[in-house]
């Protein structure tokens, strides 16, 4: 784990392996190459590289106009505005048609940093989880993202995948298989279950070594697709524990938190507790001092599995 | 694959009557749907007539045909117009119609590219479907296609902030295999444009684009096929054309009547524009 790296970084390479491999990859970006890394797809495919300007909802708008001639389009862009702004353009243009366009912003999350809450999204993948037939895909390092960037472009329809700007430990390597929908036991356990994503996978992974200093045994889970949600792998590890913690860098309203609370209720009711943006909007600081101001530490998961545990 | 005639005034003298067709049709299925948008249908009838029966190359037996022109109505609101010119194009039974909205019907309130054959891309939320338009003109520009898209917008819609962000992307890329048209009838839901927020000067406003544009007068078939013409002349930028049109155009108590933008006509109101729409001139 010493090397980290930005799930970002991974963008623009996999999009220059997609674009050797398949002649219809066509990339928008929208004034924003350089931090997206889009720009190293354009240095190989100027001819297959549209800026669009400071103008989201255009690009994706247009990038749905592109499908219908059978190109496989990637929007750039930040999170805050590919999903924000463009909502309706994601909505109408691109979902409710069906169409086959990847929206893989970067910068979710407030671990964009200094540039403060206007530019750090927290309400993205609940704006994207309950568009109807989008897929929501919240990579947890470099390897994962590069592996699902890929597999979005094999997915015939409107896929969405949530890039950082942190860097982040290495989970997985090259040779890690991303299976779209699929959960991940990362770590076995039986007292308490953490249900991470993103960023917040590899802090739940130092969590549950800090509780088995304390004689907790917790499990950890990667859900990178929180829809279509692994509704088996996460009913299964709630029977196992009886309870569960919910880690992500997003509001507690409408993410991970929200989608698993709301099986659960259905299907087998446990204690849960979430660790996410408690309803308040972000602000400037280092990504560090940030995660710790807003309670999204790797001590704030092992609080949330002790109260869970009475302890 | 449609005929073009090669006489001048035979070919007006069929989109003409086809434009009236078409006309009858739109008062039957928002008649029997009971609630639809008559007015906008209506002004634009002719601009359709003209390209689905004279203008653009397709194929009714094999809708998604690569080597189509494309036709995006981007004020999907008008459906009707669109379904009409595109059961008298053979793309499905003009029995069909009668269906509009209804709910196992495949003719949505605003077009479904999944549920109609010959819908090029689902439209209704306003200036979407122009950006939508851009997209295709640049994917058939990559691949070196020949292939025109015509999209349709109206005037209220211009006012739609991303009607300008397409407009500027479609200039710089010099999509000349792009033709929008302006369906400006100056009447919006609220009352007139120039009322409300006026899109004035229109023309200048696209020229200022970077666009070719072109006045005309929207239900002068001749006008229109001209336009159409001096538009594939033009290379290295779009070109857009202002349709000068009428709401509710040939139907009396319709004509520029804002109520008529988004309101049904009663079953007695339906013969009497049937009626009036026949006797202005031949069936097509």
């Amino acid at each position: 784990m010493s090397e980290k790296r930005a799930t970002r970084e991974a963008y623009g390479e996999t999009l220059i392996e997609l674009g050797r491999a398949n002649p219809n990859i066509v990339v928008l970006e929208a004034d924003l190459a350089k931090s997206t890394t889009t720009i190293k797809f354009k240095k190989e495919f100027p001819d297959r590289f549209f800026d669009c300007g400071v103008a989201e909802q255009n690009m994706m708008a247009m990038a749905a106009g592109l499908a219908t001639t059978g190109k496989i389009c990637f929007t750039g862009s930040f999170a805050m505005f590919a999903t924000g702004r463009a909502f309706e353009q994601v909505r109408n243009t691109i979902a409710y048609p069906s169409l086959n366009v990847k929206i893989c912003p970067t910068h979710a999350g407030i671990t964009v940093g200094a540039d403060g809450g206007s530019h750090q999204t927290i309400e993205d993948i609940a704006l994207m989880r309950v568009i109807p037939g989008m897929t929501v895909i919240v990579p947890a390092d470099y390897y994962e993202a590069k592996k699902a960037i890929a597999k979005a472009a094999e997915i015939d329809g409107p896929v969405y995948v949530r890039l950082g700007r942190a860097t982040l430990p290495m989970i997985f390597d090259e040779d890690y298989d991303f299976v779209p929908g699929k959960a991940i036991v990362l770590k076995q356990g039986t007292d308490v279950t953490i249900f991470a994503t993103g960023i917040m996978v590899s802090s739940s992974l130092v969590a549950a070594e800090n509780l088995a200093k304390a004689g907790i045994s917790a499990e950890v889970i990667n859900i990178s697709t929180i829809k279509p949600l692994d509704d088996n792998a996460i009913i299964e590890s709630a029977v196992k524990t009886g309870r569960v913690v919910v880690a992500e860098e997003h509001s507690i309203i409408g993410g991970l938190g929200s989608a698993v609370a709301e099986l659960l209720c259905e299907k087998h009711p446990v204690p849960v507790a979430r660790v996410g943006i408690k309803d308040v909007f972000g602000r400037s600081g280092e990504p560090a001092e940030l995660l710790k101001y807003y309670g999204l530490t790797d001590e704030d998961i092992s609080q949330a599995a002790k109260g869970l545990l009475g302890k | 694959m449609t005929t073009h005639t090669t006489d001048k005034q035979a070919t007006v003298s069929l989109v003409e009557a086809k434009a009236r067709t078409i006309r009858t049709r739109i008062i039957n299925m928002l008649g029997a749907a009971g609630s639809g948008h008559p007015g906008g249908s209506l002004s634009a009838a002719d601009i359709v007539a003209t390209l689905y029966f004279h203008e653009m190359n397709y194929n009714a037996a094999e809708p998604r045909w690569p080597g189509r022109d494309r036709f995006v109505l981007s004020k999907g609101h008008a459906a009707p117009v669109l379904y009409a010119a595109l059961a008298e194009s053979g793309y499905f039974p003009r029995e069909d119609l009668a269906t509009l909205r209804k709910i196992d019907s495949h003719l949505q309130g605003h077009p479904d590219m999944n549920k109609t054959p010959g819908v090029e891309i689902s439209t209704g939320s306003l200036g979407m479907g122009f950006s939508a338009a851009v997209g295709m003109a640049l994917g058939l520009k990559i691949d070196k296609s020949e292939s025109r898209v015509y999209t349709l917008i109206g005037d209220g819609e211009s006012q739609e902030g991303i009607i300008w962000e397409a407009g500027m992307f479609a200039a710089q890329h010099k999509l000349d295999n792009l033709v929008g048209i302006v369906d400006y009838n100056n009447l919006q839901i609220d009352g007139h444009v120039s009322d409300i927020v006026d899109i004035r000067p229109v023309a200048a406003k696209w020229s200022a684009f970077g666009w070719h544009t072109i006045e005309i007068d929207g239900h002068k078939v001749e006008q229109i096929i001209g336009a159409l013409n001096e538009a594939k002349s033009i290379k290295g930028k779009p070109t857009m054309i202002i349709a000068n049109t009428v709401k509710g155009k040939n139907v009396t108590f319709m004509e520029g009547q804002v109520d008529f933008h988004g309101k049904a006509p009663s079953k007695d109101e339906v013969a009497q524009a049937c009626g009036e729409i026949e006797a202005s001139g031949p069936l097509g």
